[in-house]
This record gives C-alpha cells, sequence and structure tokens, in this order.
C-alpha cells in the first residue's frame, strides 16, 4: 500500500525547523518499504528523537493506522509545536515533548519502546557549531557528524522492547560500518534497508534489532 | 481544509515523564499543577489500550487523576485480567486519552523544580547548571 506524503504546508510559519529534505525522504521510503515489517511487530510505543516538522512520525502514525502511542521530542520548542501541528492537519495523534534527546523518559521508558526513529543531525562541522541555536541545530553534527547521535546510542538498548527496532538515518561520513560495528558489540544486528546519493550526500537509513530476535521483515 | 486544533499533554505522556535533574534519585512521578485542562473525545480502542496496559503506571495515573481533581474516576488498583475487561479498559481510556492538560506545570517530587507545559507541550529541559 501506498502512503501518501503528509501535508506539511504549515511550516511556512516555523522557519527554524528542517525543513523535509532528501534525507527525510529517504527515511519515509524506508518506512514505507518496512510497512509489513512494522505492521507485523504491532507497535504499542514509539519514539523519534529530534522530530523537527513532525513528518515522519505523522508518516508513521499513518502506516500503523494510530494504533500505537507515538511520542516525539525535539529540544527546540518550534518544532514540538510544528510536529503537533502536522500529526493533526494530517488527521493522526503525535504527542510531544520538549527535551534534549531522551532526557526526562529514562528510566520510565525502559524497555518499553518498539520503533525507535532518530534521523539525527550528521553534517560534519567544527564541534562549536554544536553549541549555535537556530536552524543549525537541526544539522550540525561535530566532529564526523557524529557527536549528537553519539549521544543517543548508549540509551538505544535500553529503551528498546524485546523486539523492538532503531531506525537510523546517516551519511558515509558518519562511519556506518563502524556504527554497526559497535551496535554488534552491544549485541544488536543490522542491515541497511535503503541507500540513495543525493548530491554530495550518501545517504542511508540503518535497521538495528536485538540478536536473536525476529528482525519482522 | 487545515484544522487548528492545538493537541495538549494527555495524562499517557505524563505517565511516561520523570525528572532528571541532576542528584534527583526519585523524580516519578511528576506532580501535576495544571491551571486548565480540558477532556477531548477520542475513539476508543480497547485492543491499544489493552496491549498498552503493561506499559502503564497504574499508581502514577490514579495520582495524575487525583492532582487534576477526577480521583473517583478509577479505581487504586487494576482489576484482576483487567486487559479483557472492556469497562475498566473505558476508564483507563478515558484517563489516558481524553484528559489534556493545556497550561500549568509539571513539579518534580524530591527538587521541587518546575517543568511548564506551554502550547500543552512539557518542556523537560534543563539549565546547564541542572544535568
Amino acid at each position: 500500500m501506498s502512503i501518501a506524503t503528509p501535508d506539511y504546508r504549515h511550516l511556512k510559519d516555523f522557519p527554524d525547523v528542517y525543513e523535509p529534505a532528501e534525507d527525510t525522504f529517504l527515511l519515509l521510503d524506508a518506512l514505507e518499504k518496512e510497512q509489513n515489517a512494522l505492521n507485523k511487530l504491532r507497535p504499542t510505543l514509539t519514539l523519534e528523537v529530534g522530530s523537527g516538522s513532525g513528518i515522519v512520525t505523522t508518516f508513521l502514525a499513518k502506516i500503523l493506522q494510530s494504533k500505537a502511542l507515538h511520542l516525539v521530542t525535539d529540544r527546540n520548542s518550534q518544532a514540538t509545536l510544528c510536529t503537533q501541528q502536522t500529526a493533526n492537519y494530517n488527521e493522526t495523534r503525535v504527542d510531544a515533548i520538549n527535551t534534549d534527546l531522551v532526557h526526562g523518559l529514562l528510566p520510565r521508558l525502559q524497555n518499553c519502546v518498539d520503533i525507535l526513529i532518530l534521523n539525527p543531525p550528521y553534517v560534519v562541522t567544527p564541534s562549536h557549531e554544536l553549541l549555535e541555536t537556530g536552524i543549525a541545530w537541526t544539522w550540525a553534527g561535530g566532529i564526523c557528524g557524529r557527536e549528537v547521535m553519539d549521544r543517543l546510542f548508549p540509551d538505544v538498548p535500553k529503551l528498546l522492547s524485546k523486539r523492538g527496532i532503531f531506525y537510523l538515518v546517516v551519511v558515509q561520513e558518519n562511519k556506518p560500518k563502524e556504527i554497526m560495528k559497535m551496535f554488534e558489540n552491544m549485541e544488536f544486528a543490522s542491515t541497511v534497508v535503503l541507500n540513495r546519493r543525493a548530491g554530495p550526500e550518501n545517504l542511508s537509513v540503518i535497521k538495528f534489532w536485538k540478536k536473536g530476535t525476529e528482525d519482522g521483515s | 481544509m487545515l484544522l487548528s486544533r492545538i493537541l495538549n499533554m494527555r495524562l499517557i505522556t505524563h505517565n511516561m515523564l520523570t525528572s532528571h535533574v541532576k542528584g534527583v534519585t526519585n523524580g516519578y512521578p511528576l506532580i501535576i499543577e495544571a491551571t486548565e485542562v480540558e477532556e477531548k473525545e477520542v475513539d476508543f480502542n480497547p485492543e491499544f489500550i489493552s496491549r498498552m496496559m503493561s506499559r502503564i503506571e497504574w499508581p502514577a495515573l490514579v495520582k495524575a487523576m487525583e492532582w487534576i481533581g477526577k480521583k473517583d474516576c478509577l479505581p487504586e488498583e487494576p482489576i484482576e485480567n483487567c486487559e479483557k475487561d472492556n469497562d475498566f479498559l473505558q476508564k483507563a481510556h478515558h484517563a489516558l486519552m481524553e484528559i489534556e492538560v493545556i497550561t500549568g506545570s509539571l513539579k518534580c517530587p524530591e527538587s521541587g523544580r518546575k517543568f511548564p507545559i506551554s502550547n500543552g507541550i512539557p518542556n523537560m529541559l534543563l539549565n546547564e547548571d541542572e544535568v
């Protein structure tokens, strides 16, 4: 089944929120490709970290036909507001929390998250650019573009439920093989769901799940 | 046509939040100090609520209802086989999905630090010296 791209025309009211771009659309395509696996998993709780415009979780909610709780976080309050409006305009429901990564959710959400999504700021920049506010927040990734995602990685095994799946967007400069190896050391299996070259960026969506459980596909 | 309804914090979200102020060991549940609360009807999906029950901290939900002045709407403890009891699930659905806090704050039970709810969204961001 083909899922329509969520309507996000109200984004013009939110100048500091990341406008969906190639990386976002690759992630939507990956989730669409995964829709059978996602529905088979029958997720109860999903969490997207850094939801920006909110179109990714809105799209996920459409795939799952609102049979799950969809939590999102973003440290930009305009992004959380925009996310809730995106969900509402597209006739679904997302529950936003204004926070940094998953602060305030652990240990409560230990082993509770069935689907975890991160489309992080992945662009290689000097570290100090991470401290800037405004739109730079949405893409500045520091050294190797990894500084933001590296802060979340240790929490992934804590958050995921037994059969939970983690979807991550990366570019080649983030060293995806090294990330997959790091997760293998935490007893996770992984596979690249989609890969696409968009201008100078070689983008991939990687899926991780705990070894010994089904990958849902 | 675009609708302009604002979505606000539901008690199901409150159930998932913990105070993470540095040094706090027992930051759950956050005390709700609501100044504006609204009830909105949501389609009842017993199958979803039934699955959700294993992820809900029931005592925190009972407390949340007490803080917004609706203590009598929920049993103190989940009843036996509550996952299959339609009447029970309906009550849980009402508390979790239909009550929204529009403005107010969430107070850390240990440090007293208040996390504001603005535009119906809880703000859990801490200052640098609190992390």
